[in-house]
């Protein structure tokens, strides 16, 4: 199961250390024509750990992930990536930076086996020419293998062997949102944006999610920024969270400090937690 | 015995020529879910451009036929700069309309730049009777035939090989399936289309060439467009061999209900009876022999 384990290849690759702001959003604003989405947010995602973005629906925050991932361009503010302030870009280029992404209503590839859905998030690593590619052979069969091995283990990772060859549509709602977080491991990111991965799942596949997300997180040092519903899940998962409410932040800071305030309290939670 | 396999072997013949035009649809469809009605259209303008280059320049016909398949690239450039670019995420329905409006279009630059009259495309390729069959089976084949025959089998093995074994074409599949997860692992849509629509251009070209060089380059080849549709949804749409399996079952078909129908109901069955197999056929298969059924959970 730990076959997965390639520190240098998976964690490093911006030369950044534990700690460091690896992604920055400075008073962010986003609207869609009179509806505003997002007002003002700032907050920072440092390399390395897992921050949950929580908040009622319709808060903002699948939106803040399409912001991050380049999906929607803000009218203000900025976003600071590995210390550099970014230019607008496409919505593919995310991939190429280092950001991956599982989405809120899984988007899978469902004509598609596991296997060719996840050889899909190596298409970014694989350099050989498109004709050696046609006669498969030579260095392009080589280039194929080896990020076939690559795939191999994080199948291994997320114990998904069983359904390999099977189309993705025929899958379990479980197992459909472990075959995109598999997608998008194979990516190798750096900033890894996880959308509701446990909407809709039972006790035990929560989790066996939990754990997967967890492990991500510690083996590789994958950066985690996920939404998610479950405070449990969130308390338990995440280093800092930040609380947003109808597009705007009411709060930021570890779990238990964010649990406590009231603002968060009366907008979200309800009532107190007891522990 | 030897009328029989006659008629089934230039039925398989006519098949293959068929499935040439199908397989450009097959692309489109695979890749990026849009029945592409002016896939006919295309099959003809490339055919008008490269006879046209020929007579015009009187250049070589390799050479003729490389600034074609320019042609076609640039065109597939253009669909996408000026048209798709600005319907994505709209409905398929969409999407066919707007690539019925592409077929006027295309037929109408190739009507302005090329003339309208029907023009010969003489390249060298095959043609008159296998006189090999003729003698040994005492069976009549054209060449042309036998060798469209080969061309296809060749398309078809290259194609089947780009889509399940290159990166390009998991990628192809990848936007077929769901845009936001292809950009979300780094598929450009745009680089994804301009790709699909130029080899779709280019097996338009060879379709093109095939039948321009059996009839003549003239603007009813736009038409056979709709003999494929009969054929696609014999084969399934989504599905490359299915174009060539469903193309022969026309051509074949049609031969055979022409010859043994035929006189029973007046004649002249030739033109509606794929339409009629294949109304049939939805009645009972709707997915097509090999169409990917897509079982969902809902």
């Amino acid at each position: 199961m730990n076959a997965f384990v390639d520190p240098a290849g998976m964690a490093g690759h911006s030369g950044m250390t534990k700690g460091e702001v690896l992604l920055r959003v400075d008073n962010v604003s986003l609207a869609f024509g009179g509806v505003k989405a997002i007002t003002n947010i700032s907050f920072d995602i440092v390399k390395g750990e897992v921050r949950a973005i929580i908040g009622p629906n319709g808060a903002g925050k699948t939106s803040m992930l399409n912001v991050i991932n380049g999906f929607y361009h803000p009218q203000e503010g900025t976003i600071t990536w590995r210390g550099k302030v970014r230019r607008k870009m496409k919505p593919y280029e995310a991939a190429s930076n280092g950001i991956a992404r599982t989405f809120q209503n899984v988007a899978l590839f469902k004509g598609m086996t596991t296997l060719d859905n996840i050889m899909t998030g190596r298409g970014l690593k694989m350099h050989k020419n498109f004709l050696w590619q046609c006669l498969h052979w030579g260095p392009a069969l080589r280039e194929e293998n080896e990020h076939r091995r690559k795939v191999e283990e994080i199948i291994d990772f997320l114990e998904i062997q069983a359904i390999r060859k099977t189309p993705v549509g025929r899958l379990p709602y479980g197992l459909q949102k472990r075959v995109e977080l598999a997608r998008a491991l194979a990516m190798e990111p750096e900033l890894l944006l996880l959308d509701e991965p446990m909407a809709g799942m039972n006790l035990e596949e929560k989790e066996d999610m939990s754990r997967f997300i967890l492990d991500v997180n510690q083996q590789f040092g994958t950066t985690i920024a996920l939404i998610e519903h479950d405070m449990g899940v969130v308390m338990d998962l995440s280093d800092r969270v930040v609380v947003l409410d109808y597009g705007r932040k009411i709060a930021d800071g570890p779990p238990e400090e964010v649990q406590s305030n009231q603002d968060v309290i009366d907008a979200y939670l309800g009532v107190p937690h007891e522990n | 015995m030897s009328f029989l396999v006659e008629t089934i072997l230039s039925g398989l013949m006519a098949g293959v020529m068929y499935s040439l035009v199908a397989l450009g649809f097959v692309l489109i469809f695979k890749a990026s879910g849009i029945f592409n009605f002016a896939q006919g259209v295309m099959c003809l303008f490339a055919a008008l451009t490269f006879a046209g280059i020929i007579e015009k320049t009187s250049l070589p016909w390799p050479i003729a036929f490389m600034l074609t398949v320019g042609v076609m690239v640039a065109v597939a450039w253009a669909v996408e700069r000026f048209v798709l670019r600005h319907l994505v995420n709209q409905e398929p329905i969409i999407l066919f309309m707007a690539t019925i409006g592409l077929a006027y279009v295309l037929e109408g630059i190739g009507d302005i730049v090329w003339g309208s009259d029907v023009k010969v495309l003489d390249i060298g390729l095959p043609s008159g009777a296998s006189d090999f069959m003729l003698d040994q089976f005492n069976i009549y084949i054209e060449k042309l035939e036998v060798f469209a025959a080969l061309i296809a089998a060749v398309l078809v093995g290259f194609l089947a090989i780009f889509f399940q074994k290159t990166r390009i074409g998991r990628a192809l599949r990848a936007v077929a399936d769901d845009h936001q997860a292809a950009l979300s692992v780094g598929i450009s849509l745009q680089t994804i289309w301009v790709i699909v629509w130029s080899v779709a251009g280019f097996v338009a070209l060879v379709a093109g060439t095939l039948w321009g060089t059996k009839s003549g380059v003239q603007f009813s080849l736009s038409l056979i467009a709709l003999k494929a549709l009969p054929v696609l949804i014999l084969g399934g749409f989504t599905s490359i061999p299915g174009a060539i399996v469903g193309g022969l079952i026309i051509g074949v078909g049609e031969k055979l209900a022409e010859i043994y129908v035929g006189p029973m109901v007046g004649g002249a069955i030739e033109n509606w009876f794929a339409y009629m197999l294949a109304l049939a056929f939805l009645l009972v298969r709707p997915q097509g022999l090999f169409g990917e059924r897509i079982i969902e959970r809902v």
